[in-house]
């Protein structure tokens, strides 16, 4: 896809360098705390709290990473983590991929009634949800089980899962389908041979999001883990902000820098897509 | 792809009789969709439902405990207690200051990485960064930048000659201007990325008439590019909104709502109603109440934007 804004001809003089300027300003108040953070994870503390702190490290050194991983226990929270996210994006997928072609292919009032789920899903605060859930979840013996937390992912991972899915099924010509079938393949056959292969980018951009957004959640295992055995992630990034960050910066930087890595690089994978066709057709459906 | 996915799709019901999807679509929809439905009833529409309802009740924490309904007593407390007044102003100001600030800002983005400029890559992946970043770690960040006595911020106010010992989280006055920016920066990324694909959707041939007719790049802008945007900047504002409104993380690891409750949202309000005070019922009303607010200003909002548009 090529800029569509006509090359401005009669530029000013001092346009240009101006619009640079501007770039630049942005990219400083982007990136500068990116940088700063990678900076500070290599740190030693002593250099962290020395007067003349330059902005650079004097050695480029990993001790950090090392010593994160062992004092706050980042391997079993990432553990953790990973079991939850991943149980989420198969349930959530395996779940999604019938509903999503149904919402898709028949007109009935489910469809409806879905879109107003999923708008509603969006306005209201987590705090409505949370207490009931909470409740529900302690009768049937989920609360500090990594399990309850699965299930409050799945439902509210669902809504924007569907969402997204249905736009690429709906983006499937139909007229394929039906060739298949006039072909005497059946219908099974048509969904398996003919769908799934046009889906799979589809289905795996519609999973990322949901293993993300089930790595990053903080506010529901804030709730519903209390066992420190059991936190995911954040939570235990919350803990160590309080407990040991003050002292301990550079770890805590490197903790940081190590439990941003998954979804940085399927940002970074997926960011041509979402520059052009996602958003512009997620945006106008 | 694209243009399949932006064409809105009719769906096209096979002709009876081929490869067995016949009359009964119906059926076979709601067999597909319930293994999705189940779960979704289950843990979000009968918690909502039951959300909604315990805000018009006395419930406390712990299994066990008598729950009558006590009609809107809650609601009655609520307007008497100082803090609900003070948490719901301060998350206004949040709200609609980092969505105005946060929309001018990825504006300005948006439209220089629509140009063709050098670097524009290293810029557009920058901005999807925060995107990436959990809530949590985004506050850890900040928090380490904001540090009074090690943070790189007070280190460039010294450089500068200015007071380089601001304890930007812990002061009274610049508590809530800092979780602002640090909400702004968290939140660029996704409306600068639709801002831009709304841009470019923008039709060259447009500019190109309105330059021939004369206009310069300001009018064109005024013109050309913020009619054609307009839908787009109504969505995403509208969303920003809701999200902003409802946000807790990032504050919460932040300031946890200090200091002296500076910052605290109506969202980390209801939290420590809930979790730590044990009033289900009252927090649950204050959710309610967030709700009723948020709908108000959103149905003002999208009616000025339609009555605007028509004339």
């Amino acid at each position: 896809m090529t800029p569509t804004v006509a090359p401005v001809r009669r530029t000013r003089p001092f346009a240009r360098p101006l619009q640079y300027l501007a770039l630049a300003a942005y990219m400083v108040f982007l990136g500068f705390p990116l940088v700063f953070l990678l900076s500070t994870s290599m740190k030693t503390a002593q250099e962290l709290r020395s007067p003349d702190n330059s902005f650079l490290p004097d050695r480029l050194s990993w001790d950090n990473f090392g010593d994160a991983i062992e004092k706050a226990n980042l391997v079993q929270a990432a553990g953790n983590s990973l079991y939850v996210a991943t149980l989420t994006t198969v349930i959530v997928t395996l779940v999604s991929l019938p509903a999503a072609y149904a919402m898709a292919r028949f007109r009935t009032r489910l469809r409806g009634a879905a879109t107003i789920w999923i708008l509603l899903s969006q306005v209201f605060p987590f705090i409505l949800i949370i207490v009931p859930l909470f409740l529900v979840l302690k009768q049937i013996g989920l609360v500090d089980d990594p399990h309850g937390l699965v299930i409050a992912y799945t439902v509210w991972s669902l809504p924007f899962a569907l969402w997204m899915l249905r736009g690429y099924v709906a983006a499937v010509p139909v007229d394929l389908e039906e060739a298949g079938a006039i072909d005497g393949a059946s219908r099974l056959r048509v969904l398996r041979s003919i769908v799934l292969p046009l889906l799979a980018p589809g289905l795996v951009a519609t999973s990322l999001f949901t293993f993300i957004s089930s790595w990053n959640e903080f506010f529901f295992a804030l709730v519903l883990i209390q066992d420190p055995d059991l936190q995911t992630l954040p939570l235990t990034l919350a803990r160590f902000v309080g407990a040991e960050g003050q002292v301990q910066m550079g770890q805590l930087a490197a903790a940081s820098l190590l439990a941003t890595i998954p979804s940085l690089a399927f940002f970074l994978l997926i960011q041509r897509r979402l520059t052009s066709g996602l958003m512009s057709g997620a945006v106008k459906g | 792809m694209t243009t399949a996915t932006s064409r809105p799709v009719r769906p096209r019901r096979p002709p009876r009789g081929v490869g067995g999807f016949g009359g009964n679509g119906g059926r076979d929809a709601w067999l597909l969709v319930l293994p999705a439905l189940i779960p979704v009833v289950l843990f979000s529409v009968y918690p909502l439902v039951q959300g909604i309802l315990l805000g018009f009740t006395d419930a406390q924490a712990g299994l066990n405990q008598p729950v009558d309904f006590n009609g809107v007593d809650n609601y009655t407390r609520l307007l008497d207690h100082d803090l609900f007044w003070k948490s719901f102003r301060i998350g206004l100001i949040w709200a609609f200051s980092v969505t105005i600030l946060q929309f001018l800002a990825s504006l300005g983005l948006a439209l220089l990485l629509n140009l063709n400029l050098r670097l524009r890559w290293l810029a557009r992946t920058l901005a999807l960064v925060p995107w990436a970043m959990p809530p949590v770690i985004i506050a850890i960040m900040w928090k380490l930048m904001l540090n009074p006595s090690y943070g790189p911020i007070n280190e460039l106010m010294r450089t500068l000659g200015l007071p380089g010992d601001i304890n930007w989280l812990g002061d009274f006055s610049t508590a809530l201007p800092a979780v602002i920016v640090v909400g702004i920066w968290a939140g660029m990324p996704q409306t600068t990325i639709t801002l831009l694909a709304g841009l470019q959707n923008v039709r060259g041939e447009l500019h190109e008439a309105a330059a021939i007719d004369g206009a310069g790049t300001w009018q064109r802008f005024w013109h050309v590019t913020l009619p054609a945007l307009r839908p787009v900047i109504v969505a995403i504002t509208s969303l920003d909104l809701i999200w902003n409104f409802n946000s807790f993380a990032l504050v919460y690891v932040l300031t946890a709502g200090g200091p002296g409750g500076q910052t605290m949202l109506p969202m980390l309000f209801a939290y420590n109603e809930a979790f730590r005070y044990g009033n289900f019922g009252y927090a649950a009303a204050l959710g309610n109440v967030m709700v009723v607010v948020i709908a108000a200003f959103l149905v003002l909002y999208l009616r000025g934007q339609a009555r605007s548009r028509d004339s």
